[in-house]
């Protein structure tokens, strides 16, 4: 049954299937891929920073610090609690304000303010910032997270909607205003 | 006794598994492998099965949603009847697991097990331990409370330091832009499916290479593997001096086995299951997430590296030890098995073992992180107070009001991120205790700014006077001759 070739129809019907298969295989990939990238397409598309409102300006009095929550833009129903996200306002001088995220710039644990000595620490590893975000000490290459913010109708607003990472800091876009390091 | 022979025989009719199950059952193993030393393996595949079967009942009752997951858990917890038990097992099972697993690996590298011909068994062995390690930390995300919660903000933390594609490593761990519902759901899956399929047919492969190559021989001084030679000496060993494994050597594995489960129970009964812990709500800030018993020196480590050098031991440091492990059969294929003429061998397990048990130690007391409430907590000692000036008096107010306690301890109370200051005078003069409160420095911050003159002035009158009864506070010998002869003060 071989051909001159030296190879046989059923060999070559094996080969011909196995490519077809392949072929198959391939087309299927990037369908599959594309559903499992669709967490970074997303972003690229859309993006999932928006301006969200962190309540009346008077909840921030001048020259303090205080915790504001607030619904991150992208959730889905079976979220829960986590959707709920934290940060710190620093109303420096009632006229400019400083929102700091709550994730410490080392790995992501929530810093904790301390109005007596004017510190954020963490509980994590032992890092700590000044009053205005700077790096004090600890295990941080740099200082806390800020989101940009606006002032409308007597609210504060900032844009948010993603966790910062040393990575991707929230301060790094656009328009992020950065104090001194 | 006639019915159980003919339906038996029904079967073997139509899988024929009989004889080769006979066959592997009693292989003939060398006589000195029939020891204590040689029950980790088949005590990690009892423990590796404990888990399937109590994961599987978890998952009768446990949601993997972020929402509802910490709910379901206290449903397991206090409604289900011996739902805690179960939640208890799997926890300890887990912890047993990643043990006996750990210990299998010092034994089989302390034995020269790696050596030729079992090379690729130890590679898959060293996979199996990464799977492990895989499943106890996706276990712990599935516990989903407060650590779990800012365990993964520190796993994707760590991720978004690769070079380049960092920010989408994270977008692809958290499966969206934050951790929330698609995050748990990706290791629900990891934990459930992904990890453990690879971990059953992983264990296959691993089991069929211990029955085709045997088990490893005993380990003699001076009974040295050759590739040309190995097989042949092997062969010879078990045919003129072995044993049938069952029922030989098998015993001791199961009364292990089972001395291990009972153990299991008994750990799970009488501690209980572990967490979950507070809600994984991210607005209640008042935590301090810790990790696992297996990470916890992991912990320790990302609190002890330089920041400069984090970000790259980070990235090259788990694929240098990973390829050093898959490596080491190429390099130390052959040659001596015994412990007894290995030092380095020894030297290295020492060493790891000390440096893992002092991590996870230091972790276990966090001496790096602020003790957050010792500001209000924990009073000065009397001791300090008694006997002291009102300006003194006030500066210890200060060390207090500005939380200087909570990295700070006096009399062993207090944080232990900066240095004790018990006999801080005697170290520091008044300059420079000045300068250390206002300007910061050694990894404190600076006070300057929060500090007012007074305040500072009456701190430092009070670090003064922490130095022991016998011995003179530090002072600077030369300010006294630079502010003018006349404030020497005479030698008594």
């Amino acid at each position: 049954m071989s051909a001159e070739n030296g190879m046989s129809r059923r060999a070559l019907l094996v080969k011909l299937g196995l490519f077809f298969n392949g072929v198959i295989g391939l087309a299927l990939t990037v369908p599959i891929v594309r559903y499992l990238l669709s967490a970074v397409t997303q972003e690229r598309k859309v993006g999932y920073d928006s301006w969200l409102s962190l309540g009346a300006l008077e909840k921030f009095p001048a020259g303090q610090t205080r915790l504001a929550t607030y619904r991150n833009p992208v959730v889905n129903s079976w979220d829960g609690e986590t959707g709920n996200i934290a940060c710190w306002v620093r109303n420096v001088d009632g006229q400019s304000f400083q929102v700091f995220a709550i994730n410490c710039a080392h790995l992501g644990c929530p810093v904790r303010w301390f109005a007596q000595s004017s510190l954020f620490l963490c509980p994590c590893h032992g890092g700590a910032y000044y009053q205005d975000g700077s790096r004090a000490s600890g295990p941080p290459e740099r200082g806390l997270f800020q989101y940009q913010y606006k002032i409308e109708n007597g609210n504060l607003f900032i844009k948010a909607g993603e966790m910062p990472t040393p990575g991707q800091p929230v301060a790094n876009k656009a328009g992020g205003k950065t104090t001194c390091a | 006794m006639r019915l159980i022979e003919k339906v038996g025989a029904w079967f073997e009719l139509r899988l024929g598994l009989g004889k080769p199950i006979r066959e592997a059952a009693t292989h003939p193993v060398p006589r000195d492998t029939a020891s204590w030393f040689y029950v980790f393996g088949s005590a990690a595949l009892t423990v590796f099965i404990l888990q399937i079967v109590t994961g599987i009942l978890l998952a009768l009752i446990y949601v993997p949603s972020a929402g509802e997951a910490w709910n379901s858990l206290q449903i397991l917890n206090h409604t289900v009847s011996l739902g805690w038990f179960v939640r208890a097992l799997h926890g300890w099972g887990s912890n047993f697991m990643v043990a006996i697993v750990l210990i299998h690996m010092v034994q089989v590298f302390l034995f020269g097990a790696y050596k030729f011909p079992r090379e690729l068994t130890w590679i898959v062995g060293v996979l199996l331990l990464l799977m492990t390690l895989g499943m106890s930390f996706t276990g712990q995300v599935l516990r989903f409370d407060q650590d779990a919660y800012w365990g993964l903000g520190i796993g994707a933390s760590i991720s978004s330091r690769v070079p380049i594609v960092g920010p989408w490593v994270v977008k692809l761990l958290l499966g969206g832009p934050i951790i929330a519902g698609a995050t748990l759901s990706r290791f629900f899956t990891l934990h459930v499916f992904v990890i453990p399929g690879l971990l059953l047919a992983f264990v296959g492969v691993h089991l069929l290479m211990v029955l085709k190559l045997g088990i490893n021989d005993w380990p003699m001084p001076g009974r040295v593997v050759r590739r040309a030679t190995y097989l042949e000496e092997y062969h010879e060993l078990t045919q003129k001096d072995g044993v049938a494994f069952v029922p030989d050597a098998v015993w001791k594995d199961i009364v292990f086995s089972g001395f291990i489960l009972l153990s299991i129970g008994f750990c799970a009964a009488y501690f209980g299951p572990f967490g979950p812990g507070g809600q994984p709500d991210p607005t209640i800030i008042q935590t301090a997430p810790r990790p696992d018993f297996f990470f916890l020196w992991l912990y320790a480590l990302l609190s002890f590296l330089p920041p400069s050098a984090e970000t790259p031991i980070l990235m090259i440091g788990p694929a240098i030890g990973i390829a050093v492990l898959l490596a080491l059969p190429f390099v130390a294929g052959e040659g001596e098995k015994s412990w007894k003429r290995r030092p380095i061998a020894v030297l290295t397990i020492l060493l790891l073992a000390v440096a893992l048990g002092t991590l996870t130690r230091l972790a276990e007391h966090t001496p790096w992180s602020p003790v957050m409430d010792a500001w209000s907590s924990l009073p000065i000692p009397s001791q300090y107070l008694v006997g002291r000036t009102a300006l003194e008096r006030r500066g210890a107010l200060v060390f207090q009001v500005k939380q200087c306690h909570n990295c700070h301890s006096l009399d062993e109370q207090g944080g232990k991120r900066g240095p004790a200051l018990d006999r801080v005078a005697l170290r520091l003069n008044e300059d420079q205790l000045i300068r250390q409160v206002i300007q910061g420095g050694g990894n404190m911050p600076a006070y300057g700014k929060n500090l007012s003159p007074a305040e500072t002035t009456a701190l430092v009158a009070f670090l003064k006077t922490l130095h022991p009864g016998g011995q003179a506070p530090a002072r600077n010998a030369s300010r006294a001759i630079a502010l003018g002869a006349g404030e020497v003060t005479p030698r008594p």
